[in-house]
């Protein structure tokens, strides 16, 4: 009797959860409402949690396993510092990926003979391996720990994911034949080929993000968090479980959205950004007219002290630097000064969709003068001066001057039309993207060069001087 | 057989909602809902308490997904939190 109004008490419970996921993600989307959306979804899997606990078969287990997961996670939640946060998105959601591959690993092994959900067994496992250890070359790539470069090394991984996914789809056609009666293999060598599979998703998640350029991480973190969310979907189907495909759809089609926004942002299909990478792509490269005119901190602060209207483009060069704080504490000096200053923001500048807009408001940015590209480039004919901090690509006008450039039909944010462009850069090194910028070669430009952080202090002296 | 024809269903209708869900988002919050998105993706929790655990390999297996879906879990909602709590208006 407890055991059948158990399974409705949970059912419901499951039911809640979803609704409480839904609208969750729904003020998630809205920045009014985004605490609450995150608290709501919260509750929604504790309610999850809580229903599925109460027919636990082994407590102890699964007790000190939720202890040791909650301690790790929280430790890692509460100390990373904000501008490690891309890395660390990246590795939880390698975790998420790396549980569904253990779920299906587990559930093949309960299996006695050949049945038709071996099909999605062997999906959980194959895209939840690529899950995890593509998050975690994420992590590597993102965290600056290693650096996986070389042309042949991209090429070789390139190379054994083709094989890989070949194998992975000769396994899967074999299954169908078996449940056709079409071939009769021994269920034990089909163990075996289990076995094989486990690795090869393992690896083909290395072999598909190491070719990947530092520039397409936020496609690719957006990627890999879609697919999580439809590994713990297929997963759900295994265990017929229904929280778990509801949830897992959503953040699936959430994922999926955010990858296309950012792969939209840089103008280029996902087939270009993920087997392709900019530097095959390069070609009618055109002399560039104009020298370099280096400008140092006391003239710059000359010119920023006249200005009446400044506008902020970051980019990865600031995340590196860390120096948000500066920046925001120039930008106080500056409206005390009676200038009036924004920031313009770039979706792919940095290293993970909206990088730039979690480092501001760590610095205490208000958000209201956070600006999109759509929004200022009309306005930027009349802006005195652009201060662009470590961005190079976001800016780059070849973007929309030259049809035959790599990045050409890219939406930029235009800081060659305003007045004055000040370009804040270590070296003459070119961008992600390996692609020369005129914008550093433009009569109202002036660089100066230098660390970030380094060069806006000046600044910030000067003006307190 | 019926009972994953009206879960593939589900996963349909779900995809279809997500999508229809997350369409229209200031680039603003792009960083806080893939972060809210990705602990939800921790539902695999769920799964991995249900599992059976007869036998080692079975029970090192539900442990090891235990443990991983928790710090997803824990780790994405704390992390997203921290976020927006700085995204605050002044």
């Amino acid at each position: 009797m407890i055991e059948g109004n158990y399974e409705i008490f949970q059912q419901i419970g499951y039911v809640a959860s979803a609704i409480l996921f839904i609208f969750g993600l729904k003020m998630l989307g809205k920045e009014e409402t985004a605490v609450r959306g995150n608290f709501i979804s919260a509750i929604g899997m504790l309610l999850a949690v809580v229903v599925t606990f109460v027919n636990v078969i082994e407590p102890l287990l699964v007790l000190s396993a939720i202890l040791v997961g909650s301690a790790i996670g929280s430790l890692f939640a509460l100390r990373v510092k904000m501008t490690s946060i891309p890395e660390m998105v990246a590795l939880f959601n390698g975790f998420g990926g790396l549980s569904s591959f253990f779920l299906a690993w587990s559930e093949f092994t309960s299996y006695k003979a050949i049945s038709p959900l071996l099909l999605i067994t062997y999906l959980t496992v194959f895209i939840g391996g690529i899950t995890f250890s593509g998050s975690v070359i994420a992590y590597f790539k993102l965290s600056e720990i290693i650096k996986f470069n070389g042309a042949i090394l991209g090429k070789l991984s390139r190379y054994f994911l083709i094989v890989f996914i070949i194998t992975f789809l000769v396994a899967l056609t074999q299954i169908i034949l078996q449940i056709l009666n079409i071939t009769l293999i021994d269920f034990d060598l089909i163990q075996k080929i289990f076995l094989g599979l486990l690795i090869i998703s393992i690896l083909s998640g290395f072999c598909f993000v190491i070719p990947i350029g530092g520039g397409d991480m936020p496609v690719v973190i957006s990627l890999l968090n879609s697919l999580s969310g439809i590994a713990a979907a297929l997963a759900g189907i295994l265990l017929t479980n229904t929280a778990l495909i509801v949830a897992g759809c959503l953040v699936g089609a959430s994922g999926l959205i955010l990858t296309l926004i950012m792969a939209k942002s840089m103008n280029r299909t996902l087939f270009n950004i993920f087997f392709v990478g900019y530097s095959e792509g390069t070609s009618g490269t055109s002399d560039i007219e104009g020298e370099i005119k280096p400008i140092n901190a006391e003239d710059c602060y000359l010119i920023l002290e006249a200005a009446s209207t400044v506008h902020i483009v970051p980019g990865y060069g600031m995340a590196v630097a860390q120096a948000q704080h500066v920046v925001k504490e120039l930008g106080d000096l500056l409206e005390q000064n009676g200038a009036e200053v924004s920031y313009g923001i770039h979706p792919v500048a940095g290293r993970m969709p909206g990088h730039m807009n979690v480092l501001l408001a760590e610095a205490n940015v208000p958000y209201d003068n956070l600006l999109e590209p759509k929004d200022i480039n009309p306005k930027m004919e009349s802006i005195d001066i652009v201060l662009v901090i470590g961005a190079n690509d976001v800016v780059n006008p070849s973007a929309t001057e030259q049809p035959g450039s790599p990045i050409y039909g890219m939406p930029i944010i235009e800081v060659h039309k305003a007045k004055t462009v000040i370009i804040l850069k270590r070296s003459m090194s070119s961008g992600f993207a390996g692609v020369q910028n005129p914008l550093f070669f433009k009569e109202n430009s002036r660089m100066l060069f230098g660390d970030a952080k380094e060069s806006i202090s000046k600044l910030v002296s000067e003006f307190k001087e | 057989m019926e009972i994953f024809i009206l879960l593939f269903f589900i996963l349909v209708l779900s995809v279809f909602l997500g999508l229809e869900l997350i369409s229209k988002i200031p680039s603003t919050l792009h960083t806080p809902l893939m972060s809210g998105a990705n602990a939800i993706s921790g539902i695999t929790l769920v799964g991995a308490l249900s599992l059976q655990t007869s036998g080692t390999i079975q029970l090192v297996l539900a442990f090891l997904a235990i443990t991983f879906a928790t710090i997803n879990v824990f780790g994405g909602y704390l992390v997203t939190n921290r976020m927006l709590r700085m995204f605050k208006k002044k």
